[in-house]
This record gives structure tokens, sequence and C-alpha cells, in this order.
């Protein structure tokens, strides 16, 4: 499913300068979209003629709540702790993903795993797809053509801009999810956290990491 | 079922059916790596054709679907960074040939 909504603060013109953020604002703004009154008028009609509840509707929100990038940090974080896990993931993702309480529902997933040698960072060119199980809702900028279009032909200057410089020595690998795989990055475990929970080393994955567009 | 035609290491060579058959729309390789030589990573599985199923059709027959892996410096010419990074896509088999030596 693709969402769009408007980046807080992007479409705002005040010249006046103020530290809080109008994204309530903006959110409630959206709602008179043609399209969001076109998918309203959409789903009542849907409604009414049975092809869904309003249950079902509901059902799916609720489903869509429960997908955060949390849900790749926690593979992560245990891969980095379990060793068996660990090659289990890189051997079959989704498999490994269903194990651990995450279901794929059949799509496969693609694991792979940053090294010293190799640094991956994944795109879909095509379109913009995504582990949303995982991972959750995809961010603007990964479905914009900038990102899409550069990503693939210079990514080192792209990562740079992430803040993510990678070395001469490091192979950087760029990932086109271009047809029936998704894709998740397996970041190098940072050095001195050796003491670390799982939890805790759950909560310093971000999801640019697992996308590979920064380190970790 | 198509039968699976490159094993892991096999070097080929995409295709630029558009060229080939005159067919647009909803073409599922990437034009950037049309013409351009890389060598297999992994099957993936195989695959309703998703050329086909855009259209309404049942996918059949179904294509096997590799992740090939292509050297940058020959993808894009110009490209700027070292020369062993590398960009994997995944492409279906009835996109791809053997490469010529």
């Amino acid at each position: 499913m693709t969402m769009t909504m408007t980046p807080a603060g992007q479409d705002h013109s005040h010249d006046h300068d103020h530290d809080h953020d109008h994204s309530a604002i903006e959110a409630e703004d959206t709602s008179n979209s043609d399209t969001a009154l076109l998918a309203d008028a959409l789903r009542l009609v849907l409604i009414e003629k049975g092809i869904f509840t309003a249950a079902d509707v509901q059902a799916q929100l609720d489903l869509m709540e429960t997908r955060s990038d949390r849900n790749g940090a926690r593979l992560v974080a245990r891969a980095w702790q379990d060793p068996a896990f660990k090659a289990a993931l890189l051997e079959d993702g989704a498999k490994a993903a269903l194990d651990a309480g995450f279901d794929m529902k059949g799509t496969p997933l693609v694991v792979l795993e940053n090294t010293d040698a190799v640094h991956n960072v994944v795109v879909c060119t095509l379109c913009s797809c995504y582990p949303v199980t995982l991972l959750g809702p995809s961010p603007e900028w990964y479905k914009s053509k900038a990102y899409r279009g550069r990503v693939v032909r210079d990514p080192r200057s792209v990562l740079d801009e992430f803040g993510t410089s990678i070395g001469a020595d490091r192979e950087v690998r760029v990932h086109d999810s271009t047809a029936d795989m998704r894709y998740m990055i397996l970041p190098k475990r940072p050095a001195g956290t050796d003491d670390l929970s799982e939890a805790a080393l759950a909560d310093i994955v971000t999801r640019n990491g697992l996308i590979g567009v920064a380190e970790v | 079922m198509t039968a699976v035609q490159f094993g892991v290491g096999d070097r080929v060579t995409v295709r630029d059916l558009t060229a080939e058959t005159g067919l647009s729309g909803h073409m599922r390789a990437p034009v950037y790596c049309r013409g351009h030589s890389g060598e297999v990573e992994r099957l993936c599985g195989v695959f309703g054709n998703p050329e086909t199923l855009a259209y309404g059709g049942d996918g059949s027959p179904p294509q096997p679907l590799y992740r090939v892996r292509f050297r940058q410096a020959e993808v894009w010419p110009d490209y700027v960074g070292p020369a062993a990074d590398t960009i994997e896509i995944e492409i279906y088999q009835h996109w791809l040939k053997a490469a010529t030596p």
C-alpha cells in the first residue's frame, strides 16, 4: 500500500520563526484533499456493496500499526547475539522472520550482511518495493525519483548525503529490488556493544540502517 | 513451467525485449541494465510473469527469477566509484541470454 502524506513543515511558508511544529494541523488539512475524499467514498461504497466490512478495514489498520522498523531491528539484534539465528536469517530470511513471529505472508526476504569488505544498500528503481512487515511504511525519500534514479549510478554520493561515508577499500553493492524479493540489511555490529542486551542492541538499529543508507 | 536455464556464476546478458518485440508498458527489467552483462548470483525461485499478470493474464509460463550481479563500471561508463563496486538486479529468465565470451 502506498501512502502519501505531506512531510511536516515542508509546505510551510510563514516567514516568522516558531518552535512548535504544525504537523497535526497539516495532517488534518490533508483529510479534505481530493484523494482523501475519493478514498472515503470508495471505502463506503465497497462496504455498502458487501465487498468488505468496516471491521475488515479496522483490522487492516490495526495490522498496519504493528508494522514497524522495530520488527527488523529486533531480528538484527537477535542475529548479532545468536550465530545460528544469523545463519538462518541469511539462508532464508522470510522463514527465520516467521520463526521469530513476523509473517511475510509468502513474500521471500533476502537479508544482506554488511561486512568489512562490502556495504549493501537497497532501492527499487521500478516502483517502491519495501518489506513493510519488518520496516513499516517506507519513507517518502525511498519512493522519490531522486533516490531511485541516483543511488543506482552514484551510490557513494547519495550515501555521503545521508552522512554515510564508505571507504574506497569497501565494495558498495546496490540491490535493485525490482521483482518478487524483499530486502533487509544486516548491519555490522558496532564496536563497544559487547555488553548490551538484545533489547538495547535493537534500540541502536535504525530504519536507515535496515535500508543501507546508514551504517547501523 | 519454464526450465531453469542458468546456474550460479553463469555470465548472462540482459536482452532488450522492447527493441526485440516492440512491446512496452509494464516491462520488468530496468532500462539501464539492458544490453549489459553480469553474473548470476542466485536463483530466487520461479514466479508468474509480471508482464502478463499486470494486464489481467495468469502469468504463464512462470519464469525463473535470478539476481544478476553487474560491475558498476560496466553498467555506467562514467561511474566514479572504485572498480570493485557492484549492483545486483532481479531479472526474469526471459530477459536473459548467455553472454558471448
